[in-house]
């Protein structure tokens, strides 16, 4: 795919603006709406073109990784098996996370994507984990092959799994994380996230209290392109970044409480629309 | 007739309490054990705020929705740990106040260490009403002295609230800033101030 670094940080830049602006307009909006609304229609149709969104860049990357021979075994990861078979990507994310037999585990994207880099590439993690979240210069492979293999289900809907006792198990424990409250300022999920229409400063609070809407747009929008951060994360870094907010200790990559967390949360979206990656503030 | 009705709705609300307490409740050990492992490897200080306190963990079981029993043993328990300022003054300078109103870092694993700690009050509170950036978690504050004719009572009040919001709400989503000693007295005394001097741009 060619595209040229100079469209790209160019919409970055307009992103950025209009991102700000929006955010000046939320206050206004009640009472001015149009013009601050105009422009994030706008951005909206705009970011909705696979050519614009620098996500897709991550999309690529993911896809060229998918398939280069890595590791002691010096083979590709196209025979790991996401939940619908080696190699099957189309629909793979919209059912996870999901219960594996082989590993005798429910398991998120990425804990499964780390698991056949071990098992079937013999490929030392180590590195792969440390650059688990890109930073300016460093690329993730985790961020870029959630973008291609996520990708592979966009217009799909979220099918949260709980035929098998693991996964009813690990989404009840994620609903129990939700609640607790703890730490220095005693924040749950709950403080921030169990009321509609609640906002932190000018941030909009998804509600994921109850089923519907607001946890549907939200769970499909991830992974996603974030402009202020001018990467693609995903729902590992997000839970990452709400754990600091939370003032809660730093969780640990891909472990089974954040798994939980998103067992829960896609069983509040079930039903809804993927479409990534997407593109956020 | 009347009757009838009664018993049906009250039938149809046990129903929907059964209903919900039917969803497979977690284990806690399991609870607990995933919140072990997903804080292994960081220092025994941080795992320890993973601890929950007699408070935390009512509040977490009823989901914020305490008995009345449980609610007024909340407050007797919380109260006990409000101090009062040791020169018996509630008011520090506003000035100051507004930065521990406007400053959201401190508590965080991303913190540097020794950097600025504010209590954020503008992440959930409306306060001066020139502000634009504020959060709507709590009601607005703004006007808050003026509008409460800087009566000494409610200042003092005010400071218990500050100081430990669930002493006066139980299981409030307020942070317990003074018993948690996330602020200090002197920051506690210039946030107090920035809502109760009369120079104060809440109070403008
Ligand atoms: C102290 C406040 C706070 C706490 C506690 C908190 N969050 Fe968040 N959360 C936020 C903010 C602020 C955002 C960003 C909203 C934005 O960027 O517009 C956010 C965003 C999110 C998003 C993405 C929303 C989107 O629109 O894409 C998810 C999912 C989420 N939080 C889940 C959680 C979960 C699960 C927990 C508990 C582990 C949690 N949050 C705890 C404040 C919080
Ligand atoms: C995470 C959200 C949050 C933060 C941060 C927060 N508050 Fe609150 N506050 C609330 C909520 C929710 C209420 C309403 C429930 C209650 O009274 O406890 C409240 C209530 C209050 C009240 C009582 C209002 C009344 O009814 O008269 C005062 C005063 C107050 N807050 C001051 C502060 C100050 C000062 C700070 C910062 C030092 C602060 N709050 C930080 C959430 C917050």
């Amino acid at each position: 795919m060619t595209r040229t670094n100079g469209k790209i940080s160019r919409l970055a830049t307009l992103a950025v603006a209009v991102g700000l602006s929006a955010a000046a307009g939320y206050v206004a909006a009640q009472a001015q709406t149009t013009d601050a609304e105009k422009e994030i229609e706008r951005y909206r149709e705009m970011i909705s073109d696979p050519m614009s969104n620098p996500g897709f860049l991550a999309v690529d990357r993911g896809e060229r990784l998918w398939s280069e021979k890595r590791g002691k075994n010096n083979v590709s990861l196209e025979t790991c098996d996401l939940g619908e078979g080696p190699g099957k990507l189309e629909g793979a994310y919209a059912k996870l996370p999901r219960y594996f037999k082989d590993a005798d585990k429910v398991m998120e994207i990425e804990q499964r994507l780390l698991w056949c880099m071990e098992k079937i590439q013999a490929l030392d993690t180590a590195d792969v984990i440390k650059r688990r979240f890109a930073s300016p210069g460093v690329d993730s492979d985790m961020e870029d092959l959630v973008a291609f293999i996520a990708n592979k289900s966009s217009g799909r809907r979220i099918e949260p799994q709980s035929s098998h006792p693991k996964e009813a198990e690990l989404t009840a424990i994620g609903e129990a994380l939700f609640y607790r409250r703890a730490g220095v300022m005693d924040f749950s999920c709950a403080t921030c996230h169990a009321e509609p229409g609640k906002r932190i400063r000018l941030q909009g609070l998804p509600d994921f209290s109850k089923p519907g809407k607001q946890a549907q747009e939200t769970m499909g929008s991830w992974p996603t392109y974030r402009v202020s951060q001018s990467a693609l994360r995903t729902m590992q870094h997000r839970m990452w970044d709400c754990m600091r907010q939370q003032r809660w200790p730093n969780p640990d990559y891909a472990s089974d409480g954040i798994t939980a967390l998103v067992m829960f949360l896609n069983k509040q979206a079930a039903g809804g629309e993927i479409t990534v990656p997407s593109i956020k503030r | 007739m009347n009757k009838t009705i009664f018993i049906a709705a009250a039938f149809a609300l046990s129903a929907t309490t059964a209903m919900a307490q039917n969803a497979p409740a977690a284990d806690p050990a399991k609870v607990d054990a995933i919140i072990k492992d997903m804080f292994a490897k960081v220092s025994p200080e941080w795992q320890a705020r993973t601890n929950l306190d007699e408070t935390q963990r009512v509040c977490t079981d009823s989901r914020n929705q305490p008995n009345a029993q449980q609610a007024e043993a909340i407050q007797k328990r919380e109260l006990a740990t409000v101090v009062q300022p040791a020169d018996g003054k509630f008011l520090g300078d506003w000035k100051k106040g507004f930065q521990v109103a406007n400053t959201g870092t401190g508590g965080q694993f991303s913190d540097r260490p020794g950097g600025p700690i504010g209590a954020n009050c503008f992440a959930c509170h409306q306060m001066d009403p020139k502000e634009l950036s504020y959060g709507t978690l709590g009601p607005s504050l703004a006007g808050y002295g003026k509008d409460r004719n800087y009566d000494p009572q409610v200042i003092k009040d005010t400071w218990t609230k500050v100081y430990n919001a669930q002493a006066v709400f139980a299981c409030s989503n307020m942070p317990r800033f003074g018993s948690m000693k996330f602020l200090t007295e002197a920051q506690l005394k210039d946030v107090m101030a920035y809502l109760f001097d009369k120079e104060s741009p809440v109070n403008k």
